[in-house]
């Protein structure tokens, strides 16, 4: 048994929430060169540049990549030899997206009741999915999402009979309807199988995937590939703009599931996909 | 693609001389207002009340920013998605908004009221909010400070830079690029 105390998961998770929100990972960056070398569009080539200026001024002066600075969604992967001490686990996730909002300068998007919606004041709740895996070590990963691409996600309950081509038609046509409003170029984070709530985590688990790295699966790997032709063939373009590159990724993530279904969870993320991981 | 420099207020002169897929940069001063804001301001002009800006020629940017660090006039401050204002948008434009900025498609209300009251429709980059709060030189909050970041603010810009989306005569740059590949 290893003991952890909680107040290290605070730490770490108001550190991520403000390097994030100033600095893409490197896969990201990755994707962002790749996307302006080869957009064929002087406007979207010129969206490009933008952006790219944009995420200089955002690291070098400290002022956030986008104003949408997101709500916490935190994965907490916590090996089954870990004993938390000092207090309640959520709490101390709370407390340090707290930190994180209130110190960094970050914007505080969130309501507390869906309905009444009053602004919680420091961007908590946090979202948390928690899995227990083997070993002694708890793995944090936070990925602050943003909204004007979260309207845009949906799931869509399909059946068997649908099959491959079903599922790449409803990705497609998912991406084709967010257009402009989710911030093009998008990841695209797609869940497959399970039940109706497990595609929808899926699909916000892949978001976090290394982008340009692809499912170990070939049938699912050979259906990333094609959905992101299709999708950057719509012509949507940077910012909806036109051009060549509207999606920078498709990440599959699958499951098990039943006999008579085939869901699949769509969550659509603007290209200021923030992810980050730390392991403890 | 046209380049173009103008002023606010944005009067009809200014609204007719712009076209979908200009690139425009704005000098003048702005308001920001989104969601909440967006309600309390429909909710006042059914009343009859008096807004707490100037509605006619007014430019308003869907923007909710960042808080801005000490000695900076404001945080990131990029526009937020426009299609949720849709409902409270033709109630503004009849009473003499000329300019919007934000991101994404307009309902087909908003496109027929942007014609009839002869006013433009204009995307600023999402996601460049670091980028774009390099371009206001002030703000300050006006009304509905309880709103927080939601609060109305009045901003002036230099060389704001914003895209032409729909104008006077009835073109909408997002259609017109769905329609080639979709």
């Amino acid at each position: 048994m290893r003991e952890i105390n909680v107040e290290k998961l605070t730490e770490e998770i108001s550190r991520m929430c403000i390097a994030i929100n100033h600095e893409l990972s490197p896969d990201m960056k990755a994707a962002y060169d790749r996307a302006e070398k080869n957009e064929t569009n002087p406007l979207g080539k010129r969206i490009l540049g933008q952006l790219r200026e944009n995420m200089q001024i955002a690291s070098s002066r400290m002022i956030p990549i986008c104003q949408d600075t997101g709500m916490a969604v935190v994965f907490l992967e916590v090996g089954q030899e870990v004993h938390f001490t000092g207090g309640s686990v959520e709490d101390a996730v709370n407390e340090g997206v707290r930190r994180g909002y209130v110190d960094g300068y970050l914007r505080k998007s969130v309501v507390s009741d869906p309905l009444l919606r009053v602004n919680s004041g420091d961007n908590t709740p946090a979202v948390v999915h928690y899995s227990i895996v083997p070993g002694d070590k708890v793995k944090i990963t936070l990925a602050p999402k943003g909204f004007g691409s979260e309207n845009m996600s949906r799931v869509c309950m399909l059946k068997p009979a649908d099959g491959e081509q079903g599922v790449i038609d409803a990705v497609v046509a998912a991406v084709r309807d967010a257009g402009p409003n989710a911030c093009p170029p998008m990841v695209v984070g797609v869940g497959v199988g399970g039940t109706f709530e497990k595609c929808a985590i899926l699909a916000k688990k892949a978001l976090t995937r290394t982008v340009g790295e692809h499912s170990p699966l070939p049938h699912i790997r050979k259906m990333e590939e094609e959905i992101l032709e299709k999708a950057n063939s719509l012509g949507l373009g940077p910012g909806g703009l036109g051009g060549d590159n509207t999606v920078f990724a498709v990440n599959i993530e699958t499951y098990a599931t039943h006999i008579a279904g085939l869901p699949v969870g769509i969550n659509i993320c603007c290209h200021v996909n923030r992810h980050i991981s730390t392991e403890i | 693609m046209r380049e173009i420099k103008v002023n606010t207020p944005f009067t009809e002169e200014v609204t007719a001389g712009l076209e979908a897929g200009d690139m425009v940069y704005i000098t003048g001063t702005i308001y920001s207002a989104r969601d909440a804001a967006h309600k309390r301001l429909y909710e006042a002009a059914l009343k009859g009340e008096e807004l707490p800006l100037p509605i006619k020629d007014c430019v308003v940017y869907y923007l909710g920013p960042t808080p801005a660090r000490e000695g900076r006039v404001i945080g990131s401050a990029g526009p937020t998605t426009s299609s949720r204002m849709d409902k409270y948008t033709p109630t503004l434009l009849d009473l003499g908004l000329k300019g919007m900025i934000g991101k994404g498609r307009r309902s087909d209300a908003v496109k027929e009221s942007i014609v009839k009251n002869k006013a433009v429709y204009l995307a600023a980059v999402g996601g460049a909010g670091a980028l774009l709060s390099d371009r206001i030189k002030s703000s300050k909050v006006i009304a509905y400070d309880d709103l927080g970041t939601e609060a109305i603010r009045e901003m002036y810009v230099e060389d704001f830079p914003c895209i032409v989306i729909c104008d006077t005569a009835g073109r909408d740059l997002y259609s017109e690029v769905a329609g080639k590949g979709c």
